[in-house]
């Protein structure tokens, strides 16, 4: 009996973490996501639905583009990240750790800074958009900052480390003789990827997807920094109604409406994926 | 392990032995590797020939170039100078998915995502098989590797045993004209190693196909190969029949890495076309069968396995020396001794218990006994055979 017991004592510190500072704010905030009131008044608990439907009436339009730039950042990682890992893993040698040391060093810098300097280098006469001006490639009156594309691109380089790693981690655990026994088996190299490689790394593109999605579509410091007034993403709402705002209630029911959408888009994620099948592979 | 049982339906046809044209040949093959500054010699300049349906080993120690030869064929190195033929084509600068040979990996190398069946299609698929004759080829091949009930797991869930046989099957099932395995029993333990050598004899006789075989466990090779190349740092040092090979070792290297072997070092003091007469260090004269030039310096080979021990003094017209013994190993069915001749010189004789009275006489320690054996067991080595040897030694003494 106390043998059988020993492995829950042992798991009680991480399930007290788990119930302090994420059951109990979220039991709290739901139940603050259904009150009415203010913050000279006081709030008090009226069932009020009408939070919600306020949140999905005034802000769905956000949300709708928070998850169009997570979603857009995401595959601009997988893109990008991919071949990265590929190459780190395959090609890198003895000299793996130090190009994934490489890779995460900019991540070193706090993410605020990063994003800042981001805005130095994207803006109209910085180094990038100067510099191609002055040589004729750019028309004078082009700009990045302020749009969309300046949004989604601070995301996927903000976030490029969470979708590297865990595909890393998967390639570089596969035993590389199944490439050469694809190609034994009659398999040109760009059938050897797909009909080997990529499945086999499957998990690792389901992990990072998660990693990156999940952060980016609630980020509200990129919007901020490198957004305009017409890129706004629900993160900042969030933060506006919390902080700037105090509206209670309306923030707590925005952010259940996004938890909501996630959980929605990660499970129809899952689903494409055949997460079964993929858990299985990498369970070996 | 497995009984052939005659429902086994027919997978291949085997494959006519053309005799004129040599299923794999490999003319003047080397390959060198660069790492940084260093070059290696993997294989040095390589004749081989191997002939449809034969069961072909490359055996030698680790690091002599085994892997990499099979490479060559494979198509996953390129040669740094010859030509490889696969029936008669040079096939030298062809790309491996491209070349009608197929290998099994040391690890199996299975694809984890697919099931066995899947696994064994996959070659069949690339080559576009129609779909129904896929099937139908893969549950014969499952069939033949006694798999037929696992078609549906993933390699993950099957044992060590079973994925080798899996890797067997995927290769196979493509008819390849040749088929490369690399020390596939390697990772297996003893008795399933056992049992798969003689399941992999089976079904190489019932296939029909040219089977390369790559080891560095010479019983292995003794028991399932046709003929064997001997390898030594790149080059081979004998090649011929397991019975050539070990009766008939070219070099000390092949004497001592094959089996056990008893060097006697003596010199030649009477020569005849009847024989000769080798004076030992420890003062014995050895009859030998072949005839030799007086005054020679040479090493006398006899395997234990030829070596009769006994307390009576043997007939003289036999090849016999007189010595003690050092050490007695009871296993069973055999003894093994260890006798010191005069000279210190020691020598090694299985002997099978059969049915006598005189072992117990001589398994002490200390006892005197007389060795002896029939002249033509002994054998002289070749000169120049240095056990640093890596010429072409694949001369044969008739
Ligand atoms: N890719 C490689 N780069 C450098 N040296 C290699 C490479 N592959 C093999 N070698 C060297 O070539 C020699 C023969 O290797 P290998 O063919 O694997 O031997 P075996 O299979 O008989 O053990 C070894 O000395 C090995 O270190
Ligand atoms: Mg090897």
């Amino acid at each position: 009996m106390r043998r059988k017991l020993a492995p829950y004592l042992l798991a009680l510190p991480a399930w007290a973490w788990l119930a302090m500072f994420f059951v109990v704010p979220l039991a709290g905030m739901a139940s603050l996501s259904l009150t009415s009131g203010n913050v000279i008044t006081g709030f008090s608990q009226t069932f009020n639905i009408g939070n919600y439907l306020t949140a999905i009436d005034t802000y769905g339009e956000q949300i709708a583009r928070s998850l169009f730039y997570g979603l857009s950042a995401t595959l601009i990682c997988i893109a990008i990240g991919y071949p990265a890992a590929y190459w780190i893993a395959f090609k890198g040698g003895r000299h793996k750790s130090t190009y994934l040391l490489l890779l995460l060093l900019p991540f070193f810098v706090s993410f605020v800074l990063r994003t800042i300097s981001w805005k130095f280098t994207l803006s109209d006469n910085g180094i990038v958009l100067g510099t191609l001006k002055q040589i004729g490639v750019l028309p004078a009156d082009f700009g990045v900052l302020n749009t969309a594309p300046a949004v989604i691109l601070g995301l996927a380089y903000n976030f490029l480390p969470f979708m590297v790693l865990p595909i890393y981690a998967v390639l570089e655990r596969m035993d590389h003789g199944v490439v050469e026994a694809a190609h034994d088996l009659y398999a040109s190299r760009v059938q050897a990827f797909v009909r080997v490689v990529l499945p086999i790394s499957l998990p690792g593109v389901f992990a990072g997807g998660l990693m990156t999605f999940i952060p980016t579509t609630a980020d509200y410091v990129n919007a901020s920094v490198l957004g305009g007034t017409g890129n706004t993403m629900i993160g900042s709402i969030i933060q506006t109604q919390y902080l700037v705002n105090n509206a209670y209630p309306i923030a707590s029911a925005i952010t259940f409406v996004l938890m909501g959408v996630l959980l929605l888009g990660i499970f129809s994620y899952a689903r494409a994926l055949g997460t079964e099948r993929v858990m299985e592979v990498q369970a070996k | 392990m497995t009984a052939i049982t005659a429902a086994r339906a027919p997978v291949a046809t085997p494959a006519p032995a053309a005799p004129t044209v040599p299923a794999i040949s490999l003319e003047g093959v080397s390959k060198t590797f660069r790492s940084g500054r260093e070059t290696v010699t993997a294989v040095g300049k390589l004749d081989l020939t191997i002939e449809a349906g034969e069961f072909f080993s490359l055996l030698g120690p680790s690091g002599c170039g085994k892997t990499t030869t099979m490479r060559m064929i494979a198509g996953f190195e390129d040669a740094t100078s010859g030509v490889v033929r696969l029936d008669g084509k040079d096939v030298t600068s062809v790309a491996p998915n491209h070349r009608d040979v197929n290998m099994v990996f040391q690890s199996y190398a299975l694809f984890p995502h697919l099931t066995v069946a899947d696994n064994v299609a996959f070659g069949l698929k690339r080559k576009r098989v129609p779909a129904a004759e896929v099937k139908q080829r893969v549950a014969d091949m499952l069939e033949l590797v006694e798999l037929a009930g696992h078609a549906k797991r993933k390699p993950g869930q099957l044992s060590g045993g079973q994925q080798q046989r899996v890797a067997l099957a995927r290769a196979l099932v493509n008819r390849p004209r040749a088929l490369l395995l690399d020390e596939p029993l390697a990772a297996l333990d003893l008795k399933l190693r056992q049992a798969m050598q003689l399941e992999l004899k089976r079904i190489q006789r019932e296939v029909g196909i040219t089977f390369v075989y790559v080891t560095h466990d010479q019983g292995e090779a003794l028991t399932m190969s046709d003929r064997i190349a001997v390898m030594n740092g790149g080059y081979v040092a004998q090649l011929g029949t397991p019975a050539e090979i070990y009766e008939r070792p070219a070099s000390r290297f092949v004497a001592e890495f094959i089996g056990t072997s008893n060097l006697l070092p003596g010199t030649v003091t009477d020569a005849s076309s009847e024989g000769s007469t080798v004076r030992l260090g420890c003062g014995a004269d050895l009859r030998i069968g072949e005839t030799l030039d007086a005054g020679e310096a040479v090493d006398v080979t006899v395997r234990p396995e030829k070596i009769r021990i006994g307390t009576a003094e043997p007939d003289p017209a036999s090849s016999r020396v007189p010595g003690t013994v050092a050490d007695a190993v009871y296993l069973g069915s055999a003894t093994h001794y260890t006798v010191r001749l005069a000279d210190g010189t020691e020598i090694v004789v299985f002997r099978q218990n059969a049915d006598d009275v005189t072992a117990d006489a001589i398994a002490a320690p200390g006892s005197p006994v007389w060795l002896s054996w029939h002249p033509t067991h002994s054998y002289v080595l070749p000169e120049n055979s240095g056990p640093t040897d890596a010429t072409q030694g694949s001369h044969h003494r008739a």
